[in-house]
């Protein structure tokens, strides 16, 4: 495969200053501080792509984006904890084979609805609540047979591997977790209309935010300790983990959005009707990118409970679940390049420059010139930051100019006559 | 429904079964009846206008056979099939595409773009595929491609591929629509008003590219136009609708002499001044 210049300097640049920051965190001339900031940008990336992927390409604008970010995090942290504070696999067998089997679930209603034609939406709903319900309870009794003989396969292996592997299942498996509530949510949100769409996303995240606030005791989850926040979370998450996430997802969002499904995807933002009128099944499209988006605030969400080894409610407010959004239009819809920029360039300046700026005592000030500045930006730039600006090899190529090949394409072109001159 | 010229009026082209046969259909908007007991066959290989003033409910047939409406009552079968209930997806798949009165374009994308998403359903290859970009995914992608820009050369568009659609002038937006809904590889074309807004040199252009694409396609197309020009130029048979009625039926010359017809176009006083002229005229041809 060839592979031209351009897109050959973006990977030298990338892989040079996910490499340049290690060395410098390894030298000890980047602080903690810093470190962690620089994390945070990342996890934010992948938050907000995968709220671009659903807002800047498919055009449906969501808020609950927060709100899977914040399953994604709960469920990985749960993983982690049960792992290093109580030394055994009981959370990652139990979700693993929950998050299994809710998947053929899932899999097999949806053949099941698509079989029975003219199935009205809330039968089909119930019918999914049901076998998910079945197979999570499934899940729960089959997972807790496994747990001891994990525990010590797992147990034999060096306890620093043995963590990393828990670790990467975790947020995996918090990922896959809020892909399939996001599915079960999104079958019947996903109808509404653009704005109403927008408002039940958000009660979706004001619930899940509730939620966690009473998880120890409406929940059951004790080391969660509901409003308290959950602590003792061993903090994992190293830069080289959030780079290495953050470069897959790039990878696979850009392929995805340059390939048919992708167009497919990005259609449905264009004109609704006339995707449908080219055959396109408007409402596939939209769970896609919806599950898909949210997969990738899941992931991010695990990323993020390791990084601090503390988890608030508060950090999950709905009033937060605007900082994806703010990114995303900041960096410019439908950008990917736009999107990561921005996501870093939120969070080392809202939490590192500014506060370093800002005189002593005025660090609170930051959310004053923080708005502001996004206030005149949008006036200048509504477009956002980057527009539709992408880097060389996440920019769409045009394929080369069309030369007929055989004689009879020949013959085609220019078929179709212009009107003819002086009529 | 009594006084319709020639209701039986059967195609020179009529062999077997019609393609789209359309019985008793009915949409109710509330109290309104935008459509009321229409029929309509159309056979293979057929050009039939659909004609009718402002308002008459044309386009909602349109949206009905394209599955943006619903039905209140009816049956829509295209190749024997019952389209009623299906999803515009699914009736697209089947083999009937359309354009739209007021373009509808992918706006923000590209020509190719455009053309290559309507594409999408014979792209032949998965989403995994697509997101790990293997061999499979780089030829169904290149093939794809090609066909795409063959089809845009056809359409004399090709030179204008990386072109922004909604920046495209006017007539080449409807080129480019048109190409479009060609590339979903129909069987019967649905064109909705497709000379609106063109100037007169733009017309005859048009006109000559439906005769080709016809020819060259193998199509079936139905029209909807407010242009006679268009109308008494191309199509074989019109159907005229007023107020979501059939009133006529016919050949073009049927349709032209037709005083229902003029009625409805252009009101009572008119029909029969019409009707005195045309007196006149045989009068003085007598003569």
């Amino acid at each position: 495969m060839k592979i031209d210049r351009q897109t050959l300097g973006f990977w030298i640049v990338l892989l040079g200053l996910i490499i340049l920051v290690q060395v410098l965190v390894s030298l000890g001339i980047l602080s903690p501080f810093w470190e962690t900031l620089l994390k945070i940008g990342a996890v934010m990336s992948i938050v907000s792509l995968g709220l671009n992927l659903i807002y800047g390409f498919n055009g449906q604008f969501s808020l609950g984006q927060w709100g899977f970010y914040a399953i994604g995090a709960y469920a990985a942290a749960d993983v982690t904890y049960r792992w290093t504070q109580m030394k055994n696999a009981s959370g990652l067998m139990i979700l693993l084979l929950v998050v299994l089997l809710v998947g053929v679930a899932l899999y097999l209603v949806a053949r099941l609805v698509s079989r029975l034609r003219g199935l009205d939406p809330l039968s089909a709903f119930a019918l999914y609540i049901i076998g998910v319900l079945i197979a999570a309870y499934i899940g729960v009794q089959l997972g807790s047979l496994l747990i001891n003989p994990v525990t010590q396969a797992l147990s034999a292996l060096p306890p620093n591997l043995s963590l990393q592997i828990v670790y990467l299942l975790a947020v995996l498996l918090g990922g896959f977790l809020a892909a399939e509530v996001s599915y079960l949510f999104g079958l019947p949100v996903l109808t509404l209309g653009s704005d109403y769409f927008g408002i039940a996303t958000l009660g979706f995240t004001i619930i899940v935010k509730v939620l966690l606030d009473n998880s120890d005791t409406l929940l059951g989850f004790e080391e969660m300790k509901g409003a308290r926040g959950m602590v003792g979370i061993p903090k994992v998450t190293s830069w080289l983990w959030v780079a290495l996430f953050l470069v897959l997802v790039i990878i696979m969002l850009r392929n995805l959005l340059h390939s048919s499904h992708g167009r497919a995807i990005i259609s449905v933002r264009e004109d609704e009707i006339a995707a449908k009128a080219m055959g396109i099944d408007v409402g596939q499209q939209k769970t896609f990118a919806f599950v898909l988006g949210s997969f990738l605030a899941g992931l991010a969400g695990g990323l993020y409970a390791h990084i601090n080894g503390f988890l608030h409610p508060n950090t999950f407010n709905f009033i937060k679940s605007f900082d994806p959004m703010i990114i995303v239009v900041f960096g410019g819809l439908g950008s990917i390049s736009g999107t990561i920029m921005a996501a870093f360039t939120w969070a080392l300046v809202l939490e590192g420059f500014l506060r370093i700026l800002l005189p002593a005592g005025f660090e609170t000030w930051r959310f004053v010139v923080y708005p502001l500045f996004l206030l005149v930006m949008m006036l200048l730039r509504p477009q956002g930051l980057f527009g539709g600006f992408e880097f060389p090899y996440l920019r769409q190529v045009l394929p080369k100019p069309y030369t007929p090949k055989t004689q009879e394409q020949l013959s085609l072109v220019h078929a179709v006559e212009e009107a003819p001159e002086g009529d | 429904m009594t006084t319709q010229t020639s209701l039986s009026t059967q195609p020179s082209s009529s062999n077997g079964h019609p393609l789209l046969e359309v019985q008793g259909l009915t949409k109710e908007f509330g109290g309104l009846k935008a459509v009321n007991n229409f029929d309509i066959s159309i056979y293979p290989g057929e050009l039939v206008g659909l004609i009718g003033p402002n308002g008459a409910g044309k386009t909602t047939v349109f949206n009905l056979i394209t599955g943006i409406y619903v039905a209140t009552r009816g049956s829509i079968r295209f190749k024997g099939n019952q389209l009623v209930g299906l999803q515009p997806h699914e009736i697209t798949r089947m083999g009937i595409a359309r354009t739209f009165q007021n373009i509808r374009l992918f706006p923000t994308l590209t020509v190719l773009d455009n053309v290559r998403i309507a594409y999408h359903t014979h792209a032949g290859y998965s989403t995994f595929d697509a997101i790990v970009h293997n061999r499979h995914y780089q030829k169904a992608e290149k093939e794809l491609t090609e066909k795409a820009q063959e089809f845009l050369s056809v359409f004399n568009l090709h030179t204008r591929q990386g072109e922004i659609a909604k920046n495209l002038p006017y007539g080449e937006q409807r080129r480019l629509e048109i190409a479009r809904a060609l590339a979903a590889s129909p069987q019967l074309l649905l064109l909705d008003e497709p000379a609106a807004g063109m100037n007169p040199k733009e017309v005859v252009s048009l006109m000559d590219l439906i005769h080709f694409i016809r020819e060259r396609f193998n199509l079936t197309i139905l029209l909807i136009e407010h242009q006679m020009r268009v109308v008494m130029g191309i199509c074989e048979r019109i159907t005229v609708m007023d107020f979501g009625e059939v009133i006529a039926r016919g050949t073009p010359e049927e349709i032209q002499n037709n005083e229902k017809v003029i009625e409805a176009y252009l009101g009572r006083g008119a029909a029969a001044l019409s009707q005195k002229l045309q007196e006149k005229r045989s009068h003085v041809a007598g003569s």
